[in-house]
């Protein structure tokens, strides 16, 4: 078993040196025209809200609906700290970054944790829908706050993780995807796991379910408070509207079309939902329809005979086999 | 300052029992089908686009367009059961409420292909004069509103304690295995049940419409959200419950835009559901559920 | 002291007592049996101890401390482990991993260690992979240790249920009828089986079960339930001569 662990190490290894390797020549190179170029950084960010949300629909099993509102915490809480400290020259650049990195993710946590508790008691639907609730809320309340400005937004916010930050920002994307890689690995992802497949059985082994229910929360909404700092950076500009429930939908469909519960799927996902729609430009309509076919094809595709025939063929479980 | 007061009470009776409609739909459904219908407030915006065609594109007259409006929805329901949730009533809880909302996803994004999203002006099919009570104001939509609601709710009470078919439903909202070995065809209760709510939803359509005025693809969303946290507020699965919470949650929301902020009424909204779901997760009317282990 | 107790036991669910005035007290060491009809309340009794039901009444003391008014995860702490009648394993994780699941309170590590995988985690992973593989081999499932729990065979996932359960070092095991759906061989197995990890493991149990020939075929004491109440005590040869219980099981 160690071997297989290893030999993994080196190829995620590989696969990390060779995107980062790729990345770097086609922009020295000049190879991406202005609109490919301006999709690396979304693609990061999503690849991030989508791993981060997979923590708490895919391995924790409890749907959220508000994960943009986490988001767009994050998004605030770094683009203020920038614009009052980094563009105001108190700090110098990159430590004002820094700091916005780290609080915004922190304040989505908080946020996180205060949802999260009393969310507790509910499960499922319910769970679904207060979590939706909570990102209405959080968007009425950024929507009618002085230091937000309202509906008008935040402009102007220093560009610190666009394009040309390329490094920083994939930096970033890696540490937060090994990380919740990690996690899953560990005494604490099995545990969160547990719960998904049978919380009753969890607790008869001395798993504390509200614990880890939290937990997973709030380190869902710090990593998604992060993509929200990188996303505020890269725009720069930011308005309540943005962070709504279509948000939200979108980053689950990325982690559904991906396999609830595959760190792997999620990124590649992403990757190609985001630059899919660029593809398809001038047809955003299209878009949605995509993914509502999306949604519905896959859920009744999983849960149908046809699957369970594919999984029964050898073929078809040896590749399953290497996914999990 | 009373007729002022008096006039925010009528008008949020007027929305609360538009939303207490649409809460009707979801909880009907959640009873039978335990699942939340995600698409439902949907339903609003394709009953709110039928009228329109009916009336501006047919010139068909009011009566015979609200029965085509009626009738599309119902068929829709039917459909929308039948193609995307039937084949998951084994499936997870999580599976289905995704597919639902895709499913809400997918409607609205064909109105979008279909209309686009500028918003199209819709004048009012129903005219009546406002009626003056002392110094209260009250127009004739509202009359209306709360005439065919309240006249809804009595004969759906009735349907669904006096008839054969109401009784199935009650049977299949119980105990789904239970009620098929009795001889109910489980899939007609289950396809009725989404005729209805949706015919309730088109009503609610109708009546939206009418009072707003205005058409875009993504009008149902949010009346459709309000009406789930209706239906939750009440005790979801209760049909007395959603009424019930569909009344408050409208008089809520009126006196909070009125005497609060308009920005933050949603917000409001929203934090009283799920203050009602952290004291009483099952709602005001609803049942309390064991975990049998 | 005798390990359990349980005095004057009862709990009603909207005014219907499922259990009422249950006794039981199991020493140290003890292979119990708790038998009765269908619906007699032999698994309400199980939730009971574990803390998934709270009582309306009585006590329920493991060795001189109080249970009532704790979690299932205090009440597993505390060492009692429990099986489930109709079987709960956590499905989409393998066989390895759902035992390991059950040492999180037994080797730990902390949540840096869960990002960052250093040289502790290494070596806590080692060893929580090491006692999960002994257990594992007790029950024969070490080959099927990366297979996911669901794609076992039921009488495997039975056994790996009690595995899972014995992963938490309990001093009390509760097995609710673990033998159900399967043939006479497995059957016989799983007596074996029982009687080892007893052994090897220096556990009490307390089973719930139908199969009366493994009932008297392992256990040295037996209290049949029914009706929520106690029907009879005593020794395997002494309750299933009772006449109340072979009314209770045949009519009159």
């Amino acid at each position: 078993m160690k071997k297989t662990s290893n030999r993994q190490t080196w190829y995620y290894a590989a696969v990390i040196v060779i995107s980062y390797a790729v990345v770097t020549i086609l922009l020295k190179g000049n190879l991406l025209n202005r609109q490919y170029t301006s999709l690396l950084v979304p693609i990061a960010v999503n690849i991030m809200l989508a791993v981060s949300l997979n923590l708490v629909t895919g391995f924790l099993g409890e749907l959220t609906l508000g994960h943009a509102g986490f988001m767009s915490i994050g998004a605030y809480t770094g683009a203020l700290i920038s614009l009052n400290l980094g563009k105001t020259e108190v700090l110098p650049a990159p430590a004002a970054f820094a700091l916005a990195l780290l609080c915004g993710g922190l304040m989505a946590a908080l946020f996180g944790f205060l949802i999260g508790v009393p969310v507790l008691r509910l499960r499922g639907d319910y769970l679904a829908i207060v979590t939706l609730a909570f990102g209405e809320i959080i968007k009425s309340v950024i929507n009618s706050m002085e230091i937000t400005n309202g509906a008008r937004g935040l402009s102007k916010i220093p560009l610190y993780s666009n394009y040309t930050n390329y490094t920083v920002v994939f930096i970033i994307m890696v540490l937060t995807v090994l990380a919740i890689t990690n996690l899953m690995n560990s005494r604490d992802g099995r545990a969160i796991m547990s719960i998904r497949d049978n919380d009753i059985a969890a607790e008869s082994i001395g798993i504390k379910i509200s614990h880890f229910k939290v937990k997973a929360f709030v380190f869902s909404a710090f990593f998604a408070g992060v993509a929200g700092v990188l996303y505020a950076h890269n725009v720069g500009l930011l308005k309540p509207g943005t962070f709504d429930y279509n948000k939200s939908i979108e980053i689950l469909v990325i982690v559904v079309l991906g396999g609830m519960g595959s760190i792997r799927g999620s990124v590649i996902a992403a990757v190609i939902l985001t630059v899919l729609p660029e593809l398809l430009r001038g047809t955003d309509n299209l878009r949605m329809l995509l993914y509502a076919i999306v949604l519905i094809a896959m859920m009744i595709f999983n849960n149908s005979k046809i699957k369970e025939g594919l999984m029964m063929n050898r073929t078809f479980r040896k590749l399953g086999k290497k996914e999990a | 300052m009373l007729t002022s007061i008096m006039e925010q009470l009528i008008n949020g009776l007027r929305t609360g029992s538009i939303y207490a409609l649409i809460a009707l739909g979801y909880t009907m459904v959640y009873g039978i089908a335990k699942m939340i219908n995600f698409a439902h407030g949907d339903i609003i915006m394709v009953g709110a686009y039928t009228l329109y065609i009916g009336i501006a594109l047919l010139h068909l007259p009011v009566i015979p367009a609200m029965v085509l409006t009626a009738a599309v929805c119902s068929v829709l329901g039917m459909l929308i059961e039948k193609i995307a949730y039937k084949p998951l009533r084994k499936a997870p809880p999580l599976a289905v409420l995704i597919t639902a909302i895709g499913m809400s996803y997918f409607l609205q994004s064909v109105a979008l292909l279909i209309f686009s999203s500028t918003p199209i002006p819709f004048k009012s099919v129903i005219n009546l004069n406002a009626v003056q009570i002392g110094t209260v104001n009250i127009s004739g939509i509202t009359i209306v509103t709360l005439a065919v609601t309240t006249v809804i709710m009595i004969c759906l009470t009735l349907f669904i304690n006096k008839t054969k078919a109401g009784s199935a439903m009650r049977a299949v909202s119980e105990d789904r295995g239970a009620a098929e070995l009795m001889g109910i065809n489980v899939n007609r209760t289950i396809s009725m049940t989404f005729a209805i709510g949706s015919a309730l939803a088109a009503v609610a359509g109708i009546l939206y419409i009418c009072q707003y005025q205005s058409l875009r693809p993504t009008l149902g969303a949010l009346p459709g959200i309000k009406a789930f946290v209706a239906a939750v507020l009440g005790g979801i699965g209760s049909v007395p419950g959603a009424m019930l919470g569909g009344i408050v949650l409208g008089l809520i929301e009126s006196l909070s835009k009125a005497y609060i902020s308009t920005e933050l009424a949603d917000a409001i909204v929203f934090g009283v559901l799920v203050i009602v779901l952290l004291v009483r997760p099952s709602g005001l009317l609803g049942k309390k559920k064991l975990v049998k282990v | 002291m005798a390990l359990l107790e349980v005095k004057n036991l009862g709990i009603s669910f909207g005014g219907l007592k499922a259990v009422d005035g249950f006794n039981i007290t199991i020493e140290e060491g003890q292979l119990y049996g708790l038998i009765g009809p269908n619906g007699a309340g032999k698994t309400t009794v199980f939730n009971l101890l574990t803390g998934v039901y709270r009582p309306t009444l009585g006590t329920i003391t493991l060795d001189g401390k109080n249970l009532v008014g704790k979690g299932p995860a205090e009440i597993c702490k505390s060492g009692v482990g429990r099986t489930f009648q109709n079987i709960r394993l956590f499905g989409k994780m393998t066989v390895l991993d759902n035992v390991k699941t059950a040492l999180h309170n037994r080797v730990g590590y902390s949540e840096l260690s869960c990002f960052l995988h250093g040289p502790v985690y290494r070596k806590k992973e080692q060893e929580m992979t090491d006692q999960a593989m002994d257990i594992l081999k007790v029950f024969d499932l070490d080959r099927d240790a990366d297979t996911l729990a669901s794609n076992l065979p039921y009488g495997r996932q039975r056994k790996l249920e009690i595995a899972r359960a014995l992963a938490t070092n309990p001093r009390l095991l509760l097995l609710d009828e673990p033998a159900a759906g399967m043939n006479p061989n497995e059957t016989a197995e799983l007596m074996d089986t029982i009687r080892l990890i007893r052994e090897k493991y220096h556990i009490t149990i307390l089973l719930i079960e139908h199969d009366m020939k493994l009932v008297a075929g392992i256990c040295e004491y037996l209290t049949v339930l029914n009706f929520g109440t106690e029907l009879a005590s005593g020794t395997p040869a002494e309750v299933l001569n009772d006449p109340k219980v072979i009314t209770a099981y045949l009519g009159e």
